[in-house]
């Protein structure tokens, strides 16, 4: 009923080969971005931003970066990290002004403006990405992804050891000065929560629309290409070289502008073991794998999901009433009692089918689940001590992963897809 | 080149078949020790449907991926339209204009039919990964004219149906038709086709053989192709290559090669009594 073509006539092929042919589709899409840029900005606060949409917008970012390598192009990389990094190190330079010596004599641009700061740290980590990725020309899989790794803990080691990559400074951290764009601070501490959030969404909506076009075009279809099948590949006319440099290059790129942003907009100050360590490429791969290889609103769920969840967990079960306000105990006890009512249906339902999953069994569970969380954050946190609510997490996060993958391989994305096919017809029967 | 090589003639049905497209000169291919294809000659003329044929393992499949330059013999020359093709990597191959299909399906099972035929279509798209990162402007005039180009192809292929179905879900005689729209995508001069019928129904030959022949008809493409179905062979191609163990046993037209009694011999097997 709401995801339907009927009536909705294609008359070019322009109109045919749009990012959301379903007219619902492009409404939602419109209506998504007018609250992200209009109303989003003021409404947040510091907290929010900070715990929530930077985090989702950085990580939406270098997941579209790895999504092109290994979700279109079928190139397996653990180096995220230290691409991120790569981008991070060359902003920093950059927004403090370059220096190069040239026979002695020390020649140093003027700091450059934040923006293109990013931009330029993008760039230079491609340059980056390309060159790690020339070994990608002879192997594939596995010993492609241990060659990455290599590049990851290359990268950390460099920006640790290398003191002119971090201004000669005495804790070898680096700290991001206050830049403006348009007399607005971007970064540094006085940085207001709109500013940074606007900052990154503007970024983040550029690099996703670029990365859709550049996905659904000729260069999609090659990197598609090299992915499903070399071989056939090379034979209709893919030139290898280009087609997988060519994508190292792009992730590197969006992959050093989130980690530009991460390093300036986000955290300030890095020390770059800490900040850009392997834990990074992996979340970042989960995002990936987790979201829906090949597909960019797969790298913004995939990036949400991560993000999200430990938030919602942390709210739900610690306590936390001096974040979340307004709610009344009327609701708690309708949460509750939908708890107890979804649970009983679980139960019946077990009964019924000798099976927990069998029938309307998946359903009842989603249902429980929800409605405890509903009940959960309405109360302002379950109010367990924050220590056990810590190791709760990672363990939550981590069976959720698990059951995730083994339910839907495919990722949210595919979960997406098929509740669109259902809501074509939705509520009728055919 | 010699003049009687470049002669063309012409077909029993009265098609005017041109001078040489293609001519392999003294191929030998060895894998270590082992001699897939020795010393054979052919050329391949424009405009016909030429087809290699064989038992198992008499080398057809390596003569196919030398001419599409996925393996590169030990000797012998290959010439390509008057010159002599220099060692080229298969995908410098596809820009000459030569396109194929495989033995084994070889679809990008993760792409609609639609995109698999644009794919075909790569090698006419030039803008660059500037131009369609900005998408409006060339990138999508681009994209629309070779659109209506692939879909003239899905339309003589009679796919328009399955246009956005991923080809992972299509069932096998589909999969070779799309294949074949793929290859011709590229708007080949010459095409190679592996085995194209293996595997099908007789309906589905019969598709299939009709496609071929109006591939032919309609686009003039030249046309080399494997196949084991001796009825389709016989009825289909102008001239057939007949190989055994790795060297040619006969050359002519489908009713001399079925008269040659080396051909028999190595089908039907000889008495050594």
């Amino acid at each position: 009923m709401f995801y339907r073509e009927a009536g909705d006539f294609k008359t070019s092929y322009v109109d045919d080969g749009q990012t959301f042919p379903i007219k619902f589709d492009r409404y939602r899409y419109y209506f998504v971005l007018f609250v992200a840029f209009a109303m989003v900005p003021l409404l947040i606060n510091d907290y929010w931003v900070n715990a929530i949409f930077l985090p989702f917008l950085i990580y939406s970012i270098a997941a579209i970066g790895l999504n092109i390598l290994v979700g279109y192009c079928g190139q397996v990389s653990l180096g995220t990290g230290g691409f991120m990094a790569v981008g991070a190190y060359a902003c920093y330079k950059f927004m403090t002004g370059l220096d190069i010596w040239i026979g002695g004599v020390q020649y140093a641009l003027p700091p450059i403006n934040i923006f293109f700061s990013v931009i330029l740290a993008g760039l230079v980590t491609a340059v980056v990405g390309v060159l790690f990725g020339l070994p990608s020309l002879r192997i594939k899989g596995f010993y492609l992804a241990v060659a990455t790794l290599a590049a990851q803990f290359f990268l950390v080691w460099l920006f640790n050891k290398w003191a002119w990559a971090y201004n000669y400074s005495a804790s070898g951290q680096i700290n991001a000065p206050e830049r403006e764009i348009f007399g607005v601070a971007i970064t540094g501490p006085n940085t207001e929560a709109w500013a940074s959030y606007l900052f990154c969404l503007v970024i983040a909506a550029i690099t996703a629309v670029i990365a859709r076009n550049l996905t659904r075009g000729a260069s999609g279809r090659k990197w598609m290409a090299i992915r499903d099948m070399d071989i056939a590949a090379e034979i209709i006319g893919v030139n290898p070289l280009k087609a997988k440099l060519s994508a190292f290059a792009v992730s590197s790129f969006y992959i050093g502008i989130a980690g530009a942003l991460f390093f300036a907009v986000y955290l300030g100050a890095v020390e770059v073991g800490e900040a850009f360590g392997i834990q990074k490429s992996f979340i970042v791969l989960f995002m990936v794998i987790i979201g829906g290889l090949g597909s960019i609103f797969g790298s913004f769920a995939g990036a949400a999901f991560l993000v999200l969840l430990p938030v919602l967990l942390k709210l739900m079960l610690a306590d936390s009433t001096d974040t979340i306000t307004g709610f009344s105990t009327v609701m708690s006890w309708i949460f509750l009692l939908a708890f107890a009512a979804a649970v009983v249906m679980l139960v019946i339902n077990v009964i019924r089918t000798r099976s927990l999953i069998a029938g309307s069994g998946v359903g009842w569970i989603f249902a429980s689940i929800a409605a405890f969380m509903a009940y959960a954050l309405t109360i302002g946190g379950m109010g367990w001590p924050t220590d056990i609510v810590a190791h709760l997490q990672l363990v939550i996060v981590g069976a959720l992963i698990i059951i995730f993958l083994v339910a839907e391989p495919h990722g949210i994305a595919q979960l997406w897809r098929v509740a669109k096919e259902k809501l074509r017809l939705w509520p009728f029967p055919h | 080149m010699n003049d009687m090589s470049t002669e063309g003639y012409t077909t029993e049905d009265g098609r005017k078949i041109g001078g040489t497209l293609m001519e392999m000169k003294n191929i030998t291919l060895s894998f270590g020790g082992v001699k897939a294809i020795t010393d054979i000659s052919f050329d391949i003329k424009e405009g016909e449907i030429r087809a290699i044929i064989g038992p198992n393992g008499a080398g057809k499949s390596s003569m196919l991926n030398v001419i599409s330059g996925f393996y590169i013999p030990q000797e012998g020359e290959v010439w390509y339209k008057g010159e002599k093709r220099a060692q080229m990597k298969p995908y410098e191959v596809a820009r000459l204009g030569i396109a194929r299909t495989f033995q084994n399906i070889a679809l990008f099972d993760g792409m609609s039919v639609l995109d698999n035929v644009m794919t075909g279509r790569l090698n006419h798209m030039t803008t660059g990964l500037f131009a369609q990162g900005l998408w409006k402007g060339k990138a999508e005039r681009e994209e629309v004219e070779n659109r209506e180009r692939a879909e003239k192809i899905i339309d003589f292929l009679e796919i328009q149906a399955i246009r956005k179905t991923p080809v992972a879900r299509l069932p096998y005689g589909l999969k070779k038709r799309v294949e074949l729209a793929r290859a011709l995508a590229a708007e080949p001069s010459l095409l190679l086709l592996d085995e194209p019928m293996a595997g099908m129904n007789v309906e589905e030959k019969e598709d299939m053989s009709r496609f071929i022949l109006d591939v032919n008809d309609e686009f003039g493409t030249t046309i080399a192709l494997i196949e084991h179905d001796m009825g389709v062979v016989m009825d289909l191609s102008d001239r057939v290559v007949v190989m055994d163990y790795g060297k040619k046993i006969g050359d002519g037209t489908p009713d001399e090669v079925r008269n040659n009694q080396d051909v028999i011999d190595a089908y039907l097997g000889v008495s050594h009594d």
